[in-house]
Parts: structure tokens; C-alpha cells; sequence
């Protein structure tokens, strides 16, 4: 496994897209604090854009890749290795390369304004960590959706509609319902509801770190009492594991049985 | 300006009495301001040497002229309260005063001073203090460039730095504040002058009014309190020049209205508070050329808000300009600065074109619905916020301000 993760890794690195997506983060990065001059205030502006742009890329590169190695992957099907290996293998090269393209993209700006001996350390940590786990589990997602869809077409349809779906549809659906229901508690029913997506989930961890945190009044304080705690933090990045998870599972579980 | 008057001359008169000098040191003859108290008589002058004096409970009962040389610390040692004047124009000048005790059923507090004429407190420095300065019952005396610190932990088991008390003509003059319940606190108070105060720390408000009227408070800064100034039940009072700023927490603010009635408020900052200012039941207040920069909302208004007038306002980089319930009740937005306008002007006239509708979508869903807060920042609202500005549907008709005006306003 560790042969195909490395031989897919190396083969990402070298790819022109990895560049193009650490250059694009390392110049988000610098601009946003030598614009911003206030490292709170650029990690939120961070957030905003990582929330929804680690997911879509994530989704993307990760249907791409699978699609685009599908013949490179049947000649290895061909050879006496473990179908688990050869596609946990894919999917950690595409996964761990993106997640290195986002950490040291973001990282070296960062640390170069002296993330090290500011307060904002844990916000920005935290920012890192939301942001990796997003790329695991919409890569995995991605793949799942390629494994089970041969139309090429289909499966990228597939995977932009999921991303829609978690970045845009589900808040939508999710605002509705507080709306509907306003008459009744919501606080239990809005944080379950953030539980179930991990986009949601990844925003209000990194919210209730910043002080903007503030502006969510009573609803926050239920928020922070839940997610402040550190059985919170743990139970959410069991949760964000769980999203993680899951789908890899299915990857290997789908990838033996199918017939190429 | 009279009482001031009659003031100088009564002093000039005491003066020409066979008035003396006590001087209060630890070598000389009196050992104690306690002591040198009950020597003095009427009209007397007391000088407190440098040096630390452990004191409890002393009563002022005829006019006298207390002043510290070199700051000397008049100690309570936790134990009790200091000084009680029940005599008119006492002044009190250049103490340390430090550590009164606390207490559960009674204001203990460094200097209190009970139904008098005139005073005048300056120039001290009060530090770990219950109540700091306390009045009550006065007709006229001013509190000036004192610094009273505390170290309030909760609001039951803390007191006020400067309190007043159904009193009226006041000037409360470039004090220094910090870390006490309420900073000023004001409760049926007449004809007052705040003036380039620091209020700071607090855990309550840095200015608290209630039943309080003709008022001023201008050129005050008000930072990093519990939750900035509230101005409560009061008609009349006038805001002028002051910075809010820092007020930042889930109950807080810049400025509480609460049951007010033709206030000005005018060429205030609202810096980086959760809310800028949150009016409910305001009345005919008029609130022009204040800037509003980097808050929550700038400004809320709830229910029972009539004929408030925001002119030539600056709104700038808030999370929301503006959340409103309720009809429109002749409160007027109009010809405002708003940093999110983005309408053009053709006729450059310097007003824009088109309507501003400083109510976002999502100011107005949180309104009805609080819960929905939590998807603040998240691309869906942005989306919604971006379709309702295009083409609105939601948000109230008539909430708009007709004339935005394009350029920042210097204020």
C-alpha cells in the first residue's frame, strides 16, 4: 500500500495542479495578512474561504484523479497486490498531497508573520485541523462517488452536487426548518443539525473560537457550553473522524467487490 | 457659578478667621487624620504628610480643607469604611485611600458624603475600594481627575467607584475608572456634567443613569466594560463626543436607551462593541455625526421607538448595519454613510441613486428567528443576503435610507 500511496503522492506532487493549489493558498495567505495586519481578523476571513474551498477541491482532485488513473489502476488490479492497497493507496496520495499543498501553503506565510508568539495560535491550529479533516472526508467522499459511478459525466455531476448540497443546500434546508419551527426550543435540534455536516460543524468550531463568537448571543452560549467543553471538542472531532471514516471504509468494502 | 461664588468669599471669610494649619506626620505631634479631625475646628486646614496611616471611620463634621502632601495612604485595612463628611465644603485632596472592607448590608465607602451644599473631591487616588466616592442628597460639588480602581470580581458582592445618589449639580471631571461594578453610577441625578472621564473594566456598566435628567456627558471614553453605558428612564440627557469602544461580549453593548426622550447624541465613536448602540423605547432622539466601526450591529431597535433620527451617521465594516422589529414609527435612517452601500451616484451630488437597505436578510431571519445565528458565515446566508439586495423581498419596504450619501463623513 505504502508503494502505491507513494507513488501516487509523488505523482500529484509533480503535477502542475498541487503547485497551482500551494501557490494559490500561499498567496491567500500573504495577502490577507499584509493587508489585514490583525492575524484574528485574517484567520476568520481564512475560514470563510476554507469552509467552502477545501471541500469543492477536495471533491474535485478527488473524482479527477480516480477517473483520470483508471487505466493505470486496471493494470495494477492485473498484479498481485490487495484491491484495499491499491485503492487506500490512491486515496491517501490524492488526500495527504492536498493536505500538504493546504498546510505548507497556509503555514509558511503564517509563520513567517509570527503565528508562533501570538494568541491566535489555537484559532489557527484549529483552522489547520477542521481545514485537513475537510480534505479527507471529501476526497474519500469523491471517491466513493467515482467507485460507484463508471459515466464520467455522471459521477462529476454527482460530486458537485454533494458539495453543493453540504456547503449551500443543507444550510438552506437547516435555516427552513428553524424557521418553521421557531415556536419550539431549537437549541438541541441546531446542534445535532450541525453534527450531521461537516462543513457546518468545521465553521461553528472555528466561530466559537473567534471573538465573533459574541454576536451569537443565547444560541452561542448553548454552543460554546457544548462545544467549549472538552468532551465538545472531542465528541466533534469524533464526529469530523466519523465523517472521515466512514466513507474509506466504503471505498475498501465497494472496491473488493467490484467488477472491473 | 453663584454658589461658586459664595464659595470663595465664605473661604476668604474663614481665612480672616483665626484659621490654622494642623499638620498630621508620624513624627509630629498629631499622629492621625482621625485625631486631627476632632482637634481642628471649623474652617481648619489639615496637612497629611507623606507616610502610610491606618485609619477607620472618620467623620467630617465641620467644614475643612483635607490635603495629602505627597500622596500619603490612609489605610482601612480591609476592616471598615473612611471618611463620612456631614459638613458643607469640605474639600478633599491628594490622599491615597486604600483597601475599605466589603459588606453585605451597607455601602461602605472610601469618601461618603451626605446632604451638603457644595464639596469638592480632587487629585486622590482610591485603590481596592468598595464604594469609591459616594454622594448623596447634594446640591453642587465637583469630583475631579481622582483614579479610583477595585477589584470587582461579581456585581452582588461589589460597589460603585464613584456613586450618586438624588443629588444635582454635579461635575464628575476627567476621573479615571477601572474595575469596579459600575464605573459612574447616576440614580436621580439633576443637571450633571460628565466630562472626559475613563471608564474602564468594569464588570457592570462604565455609566449607569436612571432617573436622571438634563444631564450631560461629553468627551468620555467608555472601554472593555461588562456592558458599555446605560442610559435608563431618564429625558433630556445629552451624549456628546464620547468613545465606546471595546464593549465586547454575548450581553453587551456600546450605549443601552432604555425609556429615553430627547436625547442628542452626537459625535460619539462606536468601536468594536457587540452592539453599537440598542435602543429600546426611545423616544424623539436625534443621533447625527457618530461613527459606527467594526461593530456586531451598530445599531438594534427594538419594540417602542418613536421619532429617532439617524443623520450623517458613518456605518462602517459592521457585522450588521442594522436590526430592526416593528413598523417604521417615524424613525428615520436617512442620509447616512453605510460602508456596504453599493449603489452609484451619476448625478454626482455625492447621494446615491438608489435606496439603501441597511436591514441584511439575514438580520432580518435572526430577528424572528434567534436560533439561526448559527449559520453566520456561511455561504448559504451569503448567498441569500446577495439575492435579497438585488432584488428585495423580505426585508420591510419602507425601512430605507433614501438619500445614502457616497463619501465617509468626516466627523
Amino acid at each position: 500500500m505504502l508503494k502505491i500511496l507513494k507513488y501516487s503522492f509523488y505523482d500529484l506532487i509533480r503535477s502542475r495542479w498541487s503547485y497551482v493549489y500551494l501557490a494559490f493558498y500561499l498567496l491567500l495567505g500573504s495577502v490577507l495578512l499584509f493587508l489585514n495586519n490583525d492575524l484574528s481578523k485574517a484567520v476568520i476571513t481564512l475560514m470563510n474561504v476554507i469552509v467552502v474551498l477545501t471541500p469543492l477541491i477536495g471533491t474535485i482532485f478527488g473524482i479527477m484523479y480516480y477517473y483520470s488513473s483508471r487505466e493505470f489502476t486496471e493494470l495494477l488490479l492485473a498484479q498481485p497486490i490487495k484491491r484495499r492497497n491499491i485503492f487506500l493507496g490512491q486515496y491517501l496520495g490524492v488526500a495527504l498531497s492536498l493536505s500538504a499543498s493546504l498546510i505548507i501553503g497556509l503555514g509558511i506565510p503564517f509563520v513567517a508573520y509570527g503565528i508562533f508568539y501570538s494568541g491566535a495560535i489555537w484559532d489557527y491550529i484549529t483552522l489547520l485541523i477542521t481545514a485537513t479533516f475537510l480534505t479527507l472526508i471529501f476526497t474519500a467522499l469523491a471517491f466513493n462517488i467515482a467507485i460507484s459511478t463508471e459515466n464520467r459525466i455522471k459521477g462529476f455531476g454527482y460530486a458537485i452536487l454533494l458539495w453543493l448540497f453540504m456547503a449551500v443546500i443543507y444550510d438552506g434546508i437547516f435555516l427552513l426548518g428553524l424557521v418553521m419551527f421557531s415556536e419550539y426550543p431549537l437549541e438541541n435540534f441546531s446542534l445535532i443539525a450541525t453534527l450531521f455536516n461537516p462543513i457546518d460543524l468545521s465553521r461553528i468550531l472555528i466561530l466559537l473560537k473567534l471573538d465573533i463568537s459574541a454576536l451569537m448571543g443565547y444560541t452561542g452560549a448553548v454552543f460554546q457550553k457544548f462545544f467549549g467543553t472538552n468532551q465538545g471538542l472531542f465528541i466533534s472531532l469524533g464526529v469530523l473522524f466519523v465523517w472521515a471514516i466512514t466513507p474509506i471504509w466504503r471505498i475498501v468494502a465497494k472496491s473488493n467487490k467490484k467488477d472491473f | 457659578m453663584k454658589r461658586i461664588l459664595f464659595f470663595f468669599i465664605f473661604i476668604q471669610l474663614s481665612l480672616l478667621l483665626p484659621a490654622k494649619t494642623i499638620i498630621v506626620c508620624s513624627s509630629c505631634e498629631v499622629k492621625t487624620v482621625k485625631n486631627a479631625v476632632s482637634l481642628a475646628k471649623h474652617g481648619d486646614t489639615l496637612l497629611i504628610k507623606k507616610g502610610v496611616y491606618y485609619e477607620n471611620e472618620i467623620t467630617i463634621d465641620k467644614t475643612l480643607t483635607i490635603i495629602g502632601e505627597g500622596f500619603p495612604i490612609i489605610d482601612a485595612n480591609s476592616k471598615s469604611k473612611l471618611f463620612t463628611v456631614i459638613a458643607d465644603s469640605v474639600i478633599i485632596k491628594g490622599l491615597h485611600i486604600k483597601n475599605i472592607a466589603l459588606s453585605y448590608t451597607e455601602d461602605l465607602s472610601a469618601i461618603r458624603i451626605k446632604k451638603q451644599k457644595y464639596f469638592v473631591v480632587e487629585d486622590n487616588i482610591l485603590e481596592n475600594i468598595f464604594f469609591g466616592i459616594y454622594i448623596e442628597g447634594c446640591k453642587g460639588g465637583i469630583i475631579r481627575n481622582n483614579k479610583v480602581t477595585a477589584e470587582a470580581v461579581e456585581e452582588f458582592n461589589s460597589g460603585n467607584a464613584i456613586h450618586l445618589w438624588h443629588s444635582k449639580n454635579i461635575k464628575i471631571l476627567n476621573n479615571h475608572v477601572e474595575g469596579a461594578r459600575d464605573g459612574i453610577y447616576l440614580e436621580f441625578i439633576d443637571s450633571t456634567l460628565v466630562q472626559g472621564n475613563t471608564s474602564t473594566k468594569n464588570i457592570r456598566y462604565g455609566l449607569h443613569f436612571m432617573f436622571s435628567n438634563d444631564n450631560e456627558y461629553r468627551d468620555n471614553t467608555f472601554e472593555t466594560n461588562g456592558a458599555g453605558v446605560a442610559v435608563m428612564f431618564s429625558k433630556r440627557i445629552l451624549m456628546y463626543g464620547n468613545t465606546f469602544t471595546k464593549n465586547w461580549g454575548t450581553a453587551s453593548y456600546g450605549l443601552l436607551l432604555k425609556e429615553i426622550y430627547d436625547a442628542e447624541i452626537h459625535n460619539n465613536t462606536f468601536q468594536e462593541n457587540t452592539i453599537g448602540i440598542n435602543a429600546d423605547g426611545s423616544n424623539r432622539v436625534n443621533i447625527s455625526n457618530n461613527n459606527f466601526i467594526q461593530n456586531g450591529w451598530a445599531v438594534k431597535v427594538l419594540g417602542g421607538c418613536y421619532e429617532n433620527i439617524y443623520i450623517n451617521n458613518n456605518f462602517l465594516n459592521n457585522t450588521f448595519d442594522l436590526s430592526y422589529r416593528g413598523s417604521l414609527n417615524g424613525n428615520s435612517f436617512n442620509g447616512n454613510h453605510w460602508s456596504t452601500y453599493s449603489g452609484y451616484d451619476l448625478d454626482k451630488d455625492g447621494i446615491g441613486d438608489i435606496p439603501y437597505r441597511p436591514v441584511k436578510l439575514f438580520s432580518y431571519i435572526v430577528n424572528m428567528t434567534p436560533e439561526a445565528i448559527v449559520l453566520l458565515r456561511s455561504l448559504f446566508v451569503d448567498l441569500i443576503d446577495f439575492s435579497e439586495r438585488v432584488s428585495p423581498v423580505f426585508t420591510p419596504n419602507n425601512l430605507l435610507d433614501e438619500r445614502p450619501l457616497m463619501r465617509v463623513i468626516d466627523n
